[in-house]
């Protein structure tokens, strides 16, 4: 057999046992709405945990991370940076997002804005908004998942084709598992991808430098000013780092999906006590920058970076290894493909089409409707992975710049009376208006300043300006849920 | 509606100060500790230190929560 078929097989097999897992956790349930967007909302810690780490540990990390450090160098501490201090947000919202979601039946993240800001246009444009940045992290995924598959063929299987190969399984795996599934699956992903990246990440500078002391000790001869801001960049120095890693943070708990984990948890102290130890999931973050580094030194040249970590382990080890981590890389994909495809379908299916047209729609509708978009969603998503260049790192920040805009609704949502919807509709507004016009213009850093940051501070300025301009709203999340189908109008204007 | 308790916003706003914005005082190489540039190793380090901050705003917060029985 030759070398890629080996590899090829080997990722196959990985996916094949991951899919089964997620048909069989899926299957033993019955599956109804509530079953397939919040399992029933009975997680302990660990489940939640494992939800939790199968929606951040995706192919940003595994591939994007190395490829900073390899293309940029410095800059790509940020990772580092925020994810610890996005677990430390989330530790002070989620467990009141929680309380709520629980009393009013949320489902969604834009059920909470429904609920809190009493609008069904509110909630359908927080939605729309969601699916939009959805849809650059979920070709972030799948770009990985070409990836993967063109550097295991050696070449063979064009990228295109590797991405509809990935589309297929994806689609089809979400289908039939929900989030129970999905959260099982989490399990084999997350010890094939710690294995591999504690494996990878010490091997690596050990073969080549004998440590990884001696490693940083070559870098820092070769390119001296390779591991310091701005490293091989211009403009991302010490103040994009922080407006990054305040963007980050605050946006992390922001993603539709990553909002909606909590949905599922059985306590807020389930929440919260996640929120103290995940920090500690971030430990392959740096080994993946090793490996970044390591390949700097042995594979000069690439013009892609996001290819170094395979291709250094391609051409140091046997191809059943290279199979192993591109299987682990694999699922590292396919997991949060799924739970966003399931996210950006729920949310148009529930908070657009019966938030706004169909409010007579049954909730064996809304998901019968929600399992239709998944294949819009993901044809969507391939289709702009295929015909877009942007690094992983890059398509990761697009989407980050979107999603913190949902922050000033929020965090002033729970802890402010004064906010009202006018308020957040126009600070919304504008928030995503200033982050498109900065970064379709490529304007991202705006004058050493990350674009999202300044857009989210636009956007925390005019809520809290209209908000005082217009007349008190009631606190509506303490008001008695409607028991009796919530999204017949109860809400409206 | 309930607010967070300064005590836990305080242990809150630790690692912020140590990852976020003192980067000008650790962005660089010397010195090197466990032969990782300094930058590197202060970073991890908050991997670490983040939860145990974190941990201290925990027990303040469980505290402060409802016992079951409670009005909501």
């Amino acid at each position: 057999m030759s070398a890629s078929t080996v590899a090829l097989t080997i990722i196959f097999s990985i996916v094949i046992v991951g899919t089964a897992i997620g048909f069989y956790a899926g299957t033993r349930h019955k599956m109804d709405l509530e079953q397939w967007t919040t399992g029933g909302r009975g997680f302990g810690v660990l489940l939640v945990w494992l939800l939790m780490a199968g929606e951040m540990y995706t192919a940003f990390t595994f591939l994007g991370v190395s490829g900073w450090a390899y293309s940029r160098g410095g800059p790509a501490l940020y990772i580092m940076g925020y994810q610890p201090l996005g677990f430390l947000v989330s530790f002070f919202i989620l467990p009141p997002v929680w309380g709520w979601a629980r009393k009013h039946r949320m489902q969604t993240q834009a059920d909470f804005f429904r609920v809190r800001y009493g609008s069904k246009y509110l909630a359908a444009l927080v939605a729309l908004l969601g699916i939009i940045c959805i849809i650059p992290y979920l070709q972030l995924q799948l770009t990985g998942l070409g990836i993967i598959v063109e550097v295991a063929s050696f070449g063979g299987i064009g990228r295109t084709s590797a991405m509809l190969c990935a589309f297929t399984l994806v689609a089809a795996f979400v289908f039939f598992s929900g989030v129970r599934g999905v959260a099982w699956v989490s399990v084999l992903k997350d010890i094939l991808l710690l294995f591999a990246a504690v494996f990878v990440g010490i091997a690596l500078p050990y073969l080549y430098f004998g440590g990884i002391g001696p490693m940083f000790t070559a870098v820092i001869q070769a390119h001296p000013g390779h591991l310091i801001m701005p490293g091989t960049t211009k403009n991302l120095g010490h103040s994009w780092y922080i407006t990054s890693v305040l963007l980050t943070a605050f946006g992390f708990f922001m993603w539709p999906q990553n909002f909606g984990a909590s949905f599922s948890a059985k306590s807020a102290d389930t929440v919260r006590r996640n929120a103290v130890v995940m920090p500690l999931y971030s430990i392959t973050m740096p080994l993946m920058l090793f490996v970044g580094l390591t390949a700097l030194m042995v594979l000069p040249g690439m013009s892609n970076g996001d290819l170094s970590l395979l291709t250094l382990v391609r051409k140091t080890f046997s191809p059943w290894f290279l199979g192993f981590v591109g299987g682990a890389g694999a699922l590292t994909a396919m997991v949060p493909s799924a739970i966003l495809i399931l996210t950006a379908a729920t949310l148009f299916a529930k908070n657009i089409c019966r938030g706004v047209f169909a409010p007579n729609m049954t909730d064996r509708g809304v998901a019968l409707l929600a399992k239709m978009m998944v294949l819009v969603v993901t044809a969507a998503a391939v289709f702009s992975a295929i015909h877009s260049s942007m690094s992983l790192v890059g398509l990761g920040l697009l989407g980050y710049a979107g999603v913190t805009q949902f922050f000033p609704g929020v965090v002033l949502g729970l802890f402010s009376r004064r906010v009202t919807t006018p308020g957040v509709f126009a600070g919304l507004v504008t928030g995503f208006a200033v982050t498109a016009s900065l970064m379709l213009r490529h304007r991202d850093p705006f004058h050493g300043i990350s674009a999202g940051f300044l857009a989210v501070c636009l956007n925390f300025a005019v809520t809290v300006g209209v908000s005082y301009c217009t007349p008190v709203e009631p606190y509506r999340l303490d008001e008695t849920p409607a028991l009796a189908q919530p999204a017949k109008g109860a809400y409206a204007h | 509606m309930r607010k967070p308790a300064l005590g836990a916003i305080l242990w809150g706003l630790i690692p912020f100060a140590g990852a976020c914005f003192s980067v000008g005082l650790w962005d660089r190489i010397e010195p090197r500790v466990l032969g990782l540039p300094f930058s590197y190793f202060w970073l991890i380090s908050w991997l670490f230190l983040t939860p145990l901050c974190l941990w201290r705003a925990y027990r303040i917060e469980a505290k402060r929560d409802p016992k079951p029985g409670d009005a909501a």
